[in-house]
């Protein structure tokens, strides 16, 4: 995946929607580049385990850094279904690869009206941008 | 609306740490490089060759005159009368009721005219505080009683201070200075003459101090010459082939966490007497009297109600500032610090608990946001450097 085909919560996590034949919706989450990068020496990420409902808005784990702890935060209901555990046990694979190998966890989507609430990514961009000032 | 704050002050080293992409957060009322490229990068750069660390934000009280010695051994907690030449002590600063108020490095040395002078270096967050304290009890009639006169400075703003830190610190900055650095011990201090041009002439104060378990020094020089010395410690170090980076208050905190040193505002307030937090040795209650004394010398003779620990996490997720201490679900403390430590690999905190649980190898939960973890009381430091020679 690419940066652009994305779309971002203003809490840096992003999301991209699949649709299976059904009509089912499945989102894979992860963090930004811009977080990673801000949060620079992580150390531990903490995720859920498959079969726990998350709703919007509320913090499905906490990635951990040297100097600080960070909440993920859901932008949609649903239940997640899978989590990347190779990735929690080994944080560098974020800074390699945010967006590919370093994604967090699989949501199976339950309520998609969260989704209206995210950005693209140059409106993402702006508010990276407006933040680094 | 936000309320209106009062304007950041500045190291004079701040246009150096944004030209060179520190990341500046407030700290103490001052602007200060958080980190420059990574926390763990600088810790191990320290722990391993040597780094470079502004800590011009720290205060730097100087105490001159016949009644200087006598003046500070009536504030300090240290003895301060017997001070040789150069000599440094740790020392804390405690209100009547025996709290500390500050932890401080107190100093002794002659300027070029032979006339001595202490300096009283103060946590930045407590300077302010301190200055009062210290006009408190220095009347100005006390300050012009003749023969024991007293004239109190505050150099902060006058003098930059770096901390050269690691195993390299001694190749880095023989170099720069005029005396023999091997000869130069721990906790002792020299003035010195700065062997570069960009010193303009000037001298500083070097001491082998730190705040990091490494071996190490504290210079302290004119705020106009502090950058171009800064620069020139880093020529230094690519002549010599030393891998020396700068270090920000970042790493500064998690240095001086595996060096078990507390930090004032976490594991030192006002709240906390020496004895709970294991510093009666800074305390001398038979000499000069000092505001707490009398209050130290009663809690002397009673156990403390609670007693500084360092914990070890056998999980990943680190302790926080504030983070509960458990025993069967009941509060028996609190963390005060706690970080992944990255020369251990492990998260690691001090914090406060009552006596009963804090023998080295009790085991406690700690909640960290919510979620209970094992932690294991274990001896402070967390880290101990080899001393050069020996064996492993």
């Amino acid at each position: 995946m690419t940066p652009e085909e994305l779309l971002y919560a203003k809490t840096h996590e992003w999301v991209h929607i699949e649709t299976d034949p059904s009509g089912a919706k499945t989102a894979t989450l992860g963090l930004s580049a811009f977080a990673i990068e801000a949060l620079t020496d992580l150390v531990f990420i903490d995720l859920p385990e498959p079969g726990r409902q998350v709703a919007a808005g509320e913090s499905f784990g906490e990635v951990e850094s040297v100097k600080a702890v960070s909440d993920l935060y859901s932008p949609i209901d649903g239940e997640i279904i899978e989590a990347n555990t190779q990735a929690a046990g080994q944080p560098d694979t974020l800074n390699d690869d945010p967006y590919g190998a370093g994604w967090l966890v699989k949501i199976k989507i339950t309520d998609d009206s969260g989704l209206t609430t995210l950005m693209d990514h140059a409106a993402y961009q702006r508010q990276c941008e407006e933040n680094a000032e | 609306m936000t309320p209106k704050q009062p304007p950041q002050r500045k190291t004079p080293l701040y246009d150096w740490h944004v030209a060179h992409g520190a990341r500046m957060v407030e700290f103490a009322g001052w602007a200060m490089p958080v980190q420059y490229s990574s926390i763990i990068d600088e810790h191990v750069a320290t722990r391993t060759t040597a780094s470079i660390t502004d800590i011009s934000h720290m205060g730097r009280l100087r105490f001159e005159g016949p009644g200087a010695a006598v003046f500070l051994a009536e504030l300090l907690t240290r003895r301060v009368a017997d001070l040789k030449p150069s000599q440094i002590r740790y020392s804390l600063v405690t209100n009547d009721a025996g709290g500390i108020m500050d932890d401080v490095l107190v100093g002794y040395y002659h300027n070029s005219h032979g006339q001595p002078f202490y300096v009283v270096v103060v946590n930045a967050g407590n300077r302010e505080k301190i200055i009062r304290w210290v006009r408190d009890h220095l009347s100005p009639e006390r300050a012009e009683t003749p023969g024991e006169e007293v004239i109190f400075t505050d150099l902060t703003r006058l003098w930059a201070m770096f901390a050269v830190q690691g195993p390299n610190a001694v190749e880095l900055l023989q170099p720069l200075v005029d005396v023999d650095l091997d000869w130069l011990r721990y906790y002792n201090g020299a003035q010195v003459q700065l062997l570069h041009p960009a010193a303009q002439r000037q001298g500083g104060i070097i001491t082998r101090t730190g705040y990091t378990g490494e071996d190490g020094f504290e210079l302290s020089i004119g705020a106009s010459i502090a950058p171009g010395i800064w620069e020139a410690l880093f020529e230094i170090g690519r002549q010599r082939g030393l891998d020396v980076v700068p270090t920000g208050i970042g790493a500064r905190d998690t240095l001086r966490l595996e060096a078990g040193m507390p930090l004032y505002g976490h594991e030192l307030t006002e709240q906390i007497n020496p004895f709970q937090a294991g510093l009666k040795y800074a305390c001398y209650l038979v000499g000069y009297d000092f505001p707490g004394r009398d209050a130290l010398k009663a809690l002397e003779v009673q156990p403390p109600d609670r007693k500084r620990i360092g914990l070890e996490l056998p999980g990943r997720r680190a302790a926080r500032h504030g983070c509960p201490i458990l025993v069967d679900g009941r509060p028996v403390g609190e963390v005060t610090s706690g970080t992944f430590a990255p020369t251990l690999q492990k998260p690691i905190a001090m914090g406060y608990v009552s006596p009963e649980h804090a023998r080295v190898g009790t085991e406690l939960i700690v909640d960290v946001r919510g979620r209970q973890e094992p932690a294991r009381v274990v001896k402070l430091p967390f880290y101990r450097r080899r001393e050069k020679g020996a064996s492993q």
